[in-house]
């Protein structure tokens, strides 16, 4: 792997995102924003969980959401589209890199993403709730979360067919990880047997390990090894089935 | 004369349907090398392989003696490419998407800064370098895309259907630049459906249909071989008769045989004729 091949890749959407900062920024805000107001104040309010008021309890959640879904969508959607509609993928694939180089500098495209949005809000949630620790543990979890779920998204973009996969593939993957990885209430007051199926999600760990950092709670390490886990099984697939689909 | 491009029984199938069947190749170095046939003949399949891009089902290639299948790395360094579609990136200006195919292809950063500025002159877009993509006519992002193949001075372009969907003066300027290109010493492989396109620029021309290599040589055997001169002669039930000759002196002769008063043309063959003969169809139908 050539380090500086990746970042050959990244370079050219860093381009584009620096040209289009505040719109994106603002675009990627919304929905997290909705999701505090709505959860953390409007339902939450006067609600403790784990011994903690139920807005600083979920806006670690929040966080790990928005890395979720903007480091899925950032490298994902964006490697969809160029590979699907723009074919400029094709151009990437005829450069003399490796295939290791290639995902990582498209796998980046989404965690940078991630890591602005993420960085924006966590900067928000300061504002409004100073309490919150921000910790090395804490940027490591969200470095691991962006990471493993822009390898998600080119996985899912590098075996769609069409953009309406990719859609499906966020309806029946991200959408139940939204609501059900540990964002918006604890594991604790769910049934045993679904608390197990949940560690499924790896934004259970991510929401666990964030929360744990940003609370300043013991750091769950083996969700933290999960996500490693995780970030190595995406990367993996992705390098197969690139390998598998191109020469 | 040694070879750019050979290939060795190589196919391609999707399905039951084989897009590439058993096609046996050799471009030499510095020739201008035509690929004619259909939409759907297997042009663009074949540049694929060619190109690293699509696995072949059989068969064997190489790229300056790089076996496609087994040295892509080296085989990616041999080539340039101007695919049939648009496949700059949109949200770049013209400058920036030649800066970001010089760093893939590791040119060093004050060579490659000089290398984009030369070429956006070459190919006569200086002017538009800082505008995006989707700000810039068709024959301009021809023309960004032609700078893009160009940049890390491959020994071989491959030029899919260069000139797809350009107006006329547009598709002069690309031919200007591909001749150019040819002059310099590159070797030209070139798919496309326009007969003149493949007569005005290639050296040989190879006749694909249903991904059956059918015929190949130069324009002028491949047109000797059916006759030189053509005479077209509308019949009483509308279809049109054409009968070819080897020289002007016996089409003169076959023109002066038929009855008069009919509708009768004598013209020059071409590789569409050439086309017709051996597939009973048009190429660009």
């Amino acid at each position: 792997m050539n380090l500086a091949d990746a970042y050959s890749i990244l370079w050219a959407d860093l381009v584009v995102l620096r040209r289009r900062i505040l719109r994106y920024l603002v675009t990627t805000l919304v929905s997290p924003l909705l999701y505090l107001v709505a959860f953390g104040w409007g339902l939450g309010g006067g609600i403790i969980v784990d011994g903690t008021s139920y807005f600083a309890f979920v806006v670690p959640g929040i966080i790990a959401l928005t890395a979720m879904n903007s480091s899925f969508t950032g490298a994902g959607t964006r490697l969809n589209v160029d590979r699907l509609y723009f074919k400029s993928f094709d151009e990437c694939l005829m450069a003399p890199i490796s295939p290791s180089s290639l995902l990582l500098g498209k796998a980046l495209v989404g965690a940078v993403r991630g890591l602005a949005s993420s960085v924006a809000f966590v900067i928000l949630a300061v504002l409004i709730s100073p309490a919150f620790a921000l910790s090395p543990l804490f940027l490591a979890s969200l470095i691991i979360t962006c990471l493993l779920f822009s390898f998600l998204g080119v996985l899912a973009a590098l075996i769609s067919k069409s953009h309406e996969d990719m859609g499906t593939f966020s309806s029946l993957i991200l959408l139940p990880m939204t609501f059900l990885g540990g964002t918006f209430f604890s594991l604790s007051q769910v049934p045993e047997a679904l608390r197990f199926a949940l560690y499924a999600f790896p934004l259970t760990h991510s929401s666990l390990c964030i929360r744990a950092a940003v609370l300043e709670q013991p750091f769950p390490w083996t969700s933290f090894l999960v996500m490693v886990g995780f970030f190595g099984v995406f990367s993996a697939g992705c390098y197969l089935v690139l390998k598998r689909a191109s020469i | 004369m040694s070879s750019m491009i050979e290939t060795e029984h190589l196919s391609k199938g999707y399905g039951k349907k084989l897009a590439v069947d058993d096609l046996n190749l050799m471009v030499n170095t510095s020739e201008a090398f035509g690929f004619l046939g259909p939409n759907g003949a297997g042009k663009t399949t074949t540049i694929r392989i060619l190109a690293t891009l699509t696995k072949p089902s059989s068969g064997r290639a190489w790229i300056n003696g790089f076996d496609v299948m087994e040295e892509p790395s080296k085989v990616k360094e041999e080539f340039g490419i101007v695919q049939q579609h648009m496949s700059l990136n949109r949200e770049l200006t013209v400058r920036e998407n030649l800066e970001l195919h010089g760093r893939l292809h590791h040119i060093e950063k004050m060579e490659r800064r000089r290398r984009i500025e030369d070429i956006l002159d070459y190919v006569g877009i200086a002017d538009f370098a800082g505008h995006l993509i989707e700000e810039i006519s068709g024959g301009m992002t021809r023309r960004a895309m032609i700078a893009r193949a160009l940049l890390h001075e491959p020994k071989l372009l491959f030029l899919d259907e260069p000139t797809v969907g350009l107006d006329a003066q547009a598709r002069r300027k690309i031919w200007d630049l591909i001749r150019g290109m040819k002059s310099d010493g590159a070797t030209i492989f070139l798919t496309t459906h326009y007969i003149e396109e493949a007569e005005a620029l290639c050296d040989r021309v190879g006749i694909i249909h249903q991904g059956r290599l059918i015929a190949l040589d130069s324009p002028l055997e491949l047109r000797r071989s059916l006759g030189l001169f053509t005479v077209e002669s509308r019949r009483n039930d509308n279809n049109t008769e054409y009968r070819y000759f080897p020289d002007r002196d016996d089409a003169a002769e076959a023109v002066k045989a038929l009855p008069p008063g009919g509708n009768v043309v004598m013209r020059e063959s071409n590789l569409e004729d050439v086309f017709v003969e051996l597939t009973g169809r048009k190429v660009t139908g």
